[in-house]
């Protein structure tokens, strides 16, 4: 058995809004919005407290320990 | 006729940056029963431009229609702003994914300094409007109703100032006129008076004063029936502007007879 750090298909934890969360290793934050279903919902993403593009979301890899914020707009004054 | 009269002159518009406006009515998008009843207070208020706030999206909650699938940003112009930020970088953060959000360049920038009255911290207002203009945002800061803070964010490139007339939903209306008046004579931009007013007659004050427009939310969620209170509103802001363009009459302690003095009967 390979050490799970060269193991592609371990899972890596992760923060989302947060609340822990196992994701695959070399996710991507379009892949993260994929398995959390954001499918075409507005919503815009941080990584680490970084604003991610979203002509980035395909390429940018998500590690592990990162905190990730996915926003929405909702009601406000 | 007046050649000032709004509704004889409607082409009258003010600019925010590069953003052109034709309504003075701005509104928020909180504390309505519903999207659609929202919807309805934007539409009889006849306002273009419409506040939201960003918070974390609930993955638990059931997918159902969002905001901006009822308030669409192709019909109107939002206004992302950082509402709940009591710091320099969370304002500028949820700037920046605001605009990544909706697309758009301008912020309601909004840094609280007091959880109870939710007065803005000046100080961290105009450090993080410096970052957001530096960065191209257009920055419309919420603020107290200070002269000198509004003269500093004005100096520094905002392309309006928003002084509150009282706080965050208290609808106490115009607490400080005289402070406003002060405002709206040594601040070259817009001033957009926001927060505070609770009825018609605020508001009609407000535009008396010269505001250039007024941001509401409360005043229309929280009224018995919000959308006549809309209603009342855009009447509100439409009288007060036409008057305050119309120019007041001089206040008199004494009075002065409406009908001639000469020509009087004996009788």
């Amino acid at each position: 058995m390979k050490p799970s750090l060269s193991n592609s298909d371990s899972p890596v934890e992760i923060t989302v809004n947060g609340e822990p969360r196992a994701i695959p290793a070399e996710c991507t934050v379009q892949n993260l919005l994929d398995l959390l279903g954001m499918e075409g919902r507005r919503v815009a993403v941080a990584r680490n407290r970084d604003i991610v593009p979203r002509s980035e979301y395909a390429a940018e890899e998500i590690r592990g320990g990162d905190h990730v914020e996915i926003l929405e707009a909702v009601g406000g004054g | 006729m007046s050649p000032h009269d709004s509704k004889e002159n409607p082409a009258e518009t003010f600019s925010l940056g590069s953003f052109e406006f034709r309504s003075r009515l701005i509104v928020g998008s909180g504390k309505y029963e519903s999207f659609e009843q929202n919807l309805a207070c934007i539409e009889a208020a006849g306002a273009e431009m419409v506040t939201v706030a960003l918070r974390r999206v609930d993955f638990d909650a059931p997918k159902g229609q969002g905001l901006l699938d009822v308030i669409s940003p192709e019909r109107f112009q939002i206004l992302p702003n950082t509402a709940g930020c009591y710091t320099a970088s969370e304002a500028i953060t949820t700037a920046k994914l605001g605009r990544e959000l909706l697309g758009t360049d301008l912020v309601k920038l909004e840094v609280i300094g007091d959880e109870r009255t939710l007065f803005p911290d000046v100080a961290a207002t105009l450090e993080a409007a410096k970052v957001l203009l530096d960065d191209g945002f257009t920055v419309l800061p919420y603020i107290t109703d200070d002269p000198v803070a509004c003269q500093r964010l004005a100096a520094m490139g905002c392309a309006a100032v928003m002084p509150l007339a009282a706080p965050i939903g208290s609808g106490m209306g115009i607490r400080n006129p005289a402070n406003l008046r002060i405002i709206l004579e040594t601040v070259e931009v817009p001033v957009i008076v926001d927060a505070g007013v609770g009825t018609a007659s605020d508001a009609a004050v407000a535009m008396e004063l010269g505001a250039t427009a007024l941001l509401m939310n409360t005043a229309l969620a929280h009224a018995k029936n919000p959308v006549a209170m809309a209603r009342a509103m855009r009447l509100a802001v439409e009288a007060g502007r036409t008057a305050y363009l119309a120019g007041r009459m001089p206040r008199r302690l004494y009075a002065q007879a409406s009908s001639p003095t000469d020509g009087l009967a004996n009788l």
